[in-house]
């Protein structure tokens, strides 16, 4: 925790690195030294191509591993002491996923997709399902909030995907690839979604190897070998 | 997630392969229904034999006239010859120090009338201490008297059932029955035994003293004077019996004048083994009901740890969604262990009312004794949630431990 009024922030990373199999002939150095940090409220897209460390480096933002070396600050909150009972619980109240593939249960409706979250921070059943509503009505769903995922477009789907998302006021909105499955302009609606949660005051990552859909961040971090660096002008240009 | 949430999740997972989680659950029906079924005719069975030791005694032993060589050579049953006399009952009176009672007996088949009534029944003529040894108590009248057992005087006790057949709602004492072609005058009645342990009415019969039944119903042309068919005797302490029963064998082979390594002419019958022996064979019928029963409840276990490995595989996505938006590995645990729990749960209600319907109807149509109670209802209801709970564990676990990267990453 920052001492005195200094804003803590939502991320901070001193040298984190991730290594796989360490000490084998497998042995992978996926993550090197990274440093980052990044404030409440900000629109920071991670781009990088595949194999370049960026899945890693959003696992470890997103708190579902842990790391080699370094430290990991989520929400002024040291990641790498804690067991996995505590880093679900982090991720239950600090961290919103928002996947490509959408990941929405079949089986029940847009309400109780979104609504799942709640349930894990034992939240009663009546407030749950009113602050699901509330959640699909702010990302345009309002009206389909009782239908299931297979009643609705793909770009519908990642919406309710973005309430869920939501629905719990994380600090952080860890998007991975979240248009790589919407076509373009369903795509477009989806990054001018994200915007908008940006000027409510939502912090977006938004982790793509699209140049195009990265551009729409505020800041541009580009992961290359495990290194991650800001964007130079060259590339946003290329 | 609240108890209430985890067996909701479960719920509607159940229903959404509702076909497979009914199939699953046969399993545990089958079992549960098993069980109670099982459980249930070894209890009753257990019940009968109760009840028999209850009604015969366990101090008592019977002496009978053994069988052995006849005329010509041939084997007859036991007890078709003469061998016993008053006189071998008094000395097992007299000299057998842990003996109680002693009496001798005989008995017959007769038809009882009484006006326009009568009855098909046996009788039995017994000495004094017969009604000790059978635990037989008089409900009306007196009873015989000690000079009735001189043989002159023709007083007869009616068991219930005849009782009832000559006399309806009368005690009937001192009326005038015929047994066959003889008066008895009626001096008591029994009080009811009811069923005995081999589903016989203990109570259809009468009693009368045994010298009038030498005299007066006997109709063996072979019985030497003084002669009984059966010595009944009653012990001081059950644990007395096998030292007793060596005493009355002595005694009676030197009677008898058997020499050492001759076969007896007698042979003394202690029920207490013989039940003793049915209670072993009951118990292991008992144990082998039991196994059957365990197994079919471990097939139905295998099954659900099956279908919930099945499961966990095929909702891996699901795991990982789960656990990225804040399910923990506790909670992860929970949903499966409850989803198992709920399919053998409904098994087991639903295994439950088929296995009391069962028990019920092999009790009614298969003639077996059965004993329904709420225990053996609370032990299977135990049954079901231990299986679920035994079975579900792995897969839940299993789900548990999940790593919520690989999880998402599957396709």
């Amino acid at each position: 925790m920052a001492a005195g009024s200094a804003p803590v922030p939502v991320i901070r990373t001193q040298g984190l690195g991730k290594v796989y199999s360490a000490g084998t002939e497998a042995e992978v150095v996926a993550l090197k030294a990274v440093d980052l940090v990044i404030d409440r409220g900000e629109f920071v897209a991670i781009m990088g191509p595949s194999g370049s460390g960026k899945s890693t480096l959003m696992n470890l933002i997103g708190c579902l591993d842990t790391p080699s070396s370094g430290k990991y600050f989520c929400d002024g909150v040291d990641v790498s002491t804690l067991d996995k009972e505590a880093l679900a619980g982090l991720r239950r109240d600090k961290i919103g996923f928002v996947f490509q593939g959408f990941h929405l249960l079949p089986r029940m409706d847009a309400t109780d997709n979104v609504a799942m979250p709640l349930g894990y921070a034992r939240i009663p059943h009546a407030e749950r399902r009113e602050r699901a509503r509330a959640a699909l009505v702010s990302v345009g769903l309002g009206e389909r909030a009782g239908h299931r995922p297979n009643e609705l477009s793909g770009g519908q789907q990642q919406r309710v995907a973005i309430a869920r998302a939501l629905v719990n006021s994380p600090p952080i909105l860890l998007a991975d690839e979240p248009t790589g499955a919407l076509d373009s302009k369903t795509g477009e609606e989806i990054l001018a979604l994200f915007k908008r949660l940006r000027d409510d005051g939502h912090t977006v990552i938004l982790i793509t190897h699209d140049a195009h859909v990265a551009a729409h961040a505020d800041r541009t971090y580009v992961m290359h070998d495990g290194d991650l660096h800001p964007q130079t002008d060259a590339e946003a240009a290329a | 997630m609240t108890l209430l949430d985890i067996l909701r999740t479960a719920f509607f997972a159940l229903r959404g392969n509702w076909m497979r989680s009914a199939l699953t659950s046969l399993g545990v029906i089958i079992g549960i229904a098993a069980v109670i079924v099982m459980v249930s005719i070894g209890q009753g069975t257990q019940a009968e034999i109760d009840k028999m030791v209850s009604g015969l005694g366990s101090q008592r032993l019977d002496i009978g006239g053994a069988g052995g060589m006849g005329p010509g050579g041939a084997r007859v049953a036991q007890g078709s010859r003469w061998s016993l006399n008053d006189g071998d009952v008094e000395a097992i009176r007299n000299e057998v120090p842990t003996v109680q009672y002693a009496s001798g007996s005989l008995r017959g088949n007769t038809q009882v009338v009484f006006a326009e009534n009568n009855a098909s029944t046996s009788w039995q003529g017994v000495q004094d201490d017969w009604f000790a040894i059978n635990d037989w108590q008089i409900a009306d009248g007196a009873g015989f008297q000690a000079n009735d057992y001189a043989g002159s005087a023709k007083p007869v006790i009616l068991g219930e059932t005849v009782r009832k057949t000559l006399f309806g709602e009368d005690s009937g004492i001192g009326q005038t029955v015929r047994l066959g072609r003889v008066p008895f005058t009626v001096v008591g009645t029994l009080k009811p035994k009811g069923q005995g342990g081999f589903g016989q009415d203990q109570d259809d019969m009468v009693v009368v003293p045994l010298e009038t039944a030498r005299r007066r119903l006997s109709n063996s042309q072979s019985m030497p004077p003084g002669a009984v068919q059966q010595i009944s005797v009653g012990i001081d302490d059950a644990r007395n019996l096998g030292s007793a029963q060596g005493e009355i064998e002595a005694l009676l082979r030197q009677r008898h004048k058997i020499e050492p390594g001759a076969e007896d002419d007698f042979a003394v019958r202690n029920i207490s083994q013989i039940v003793a022996t049915r209670t072993a064979t009951t118990n292991l019928m008992s144990k082998l009901l039991g196994a059957v029963a365990g197994i079919c409840l471990i097939i139905g276990g295998i099954g659900i740890m099956n279908i919930m490995l099945v499961s966990v595989t095929e909702r891996i996505r699901e795991i990982g969604l789960r656990m990225a938006v804040g399910a923990g590995p506790r909670d992860v645990r929970r949903q499966f262990l409850a989803e198992a729990m709920l399919i053998s749960l409904i098994g087991g209600v639903i295994g439950i009312a088929i296995g009391v319907v069962g028990a019920l109807v092999v009790g009614k149509i298969g003639d077996l004794p059965v004993q329904l109670n709420a225990q053996v209802v609370m032990l299977a209801a135990a049954f079901s949630i231990g299986t679920g709970l035994f079975f579900g564990y792995y897969p839940a676990r299993k789900a548990s431990l999940l790593d919520p990267i690989e999880a998402l990453r599957q396709q």
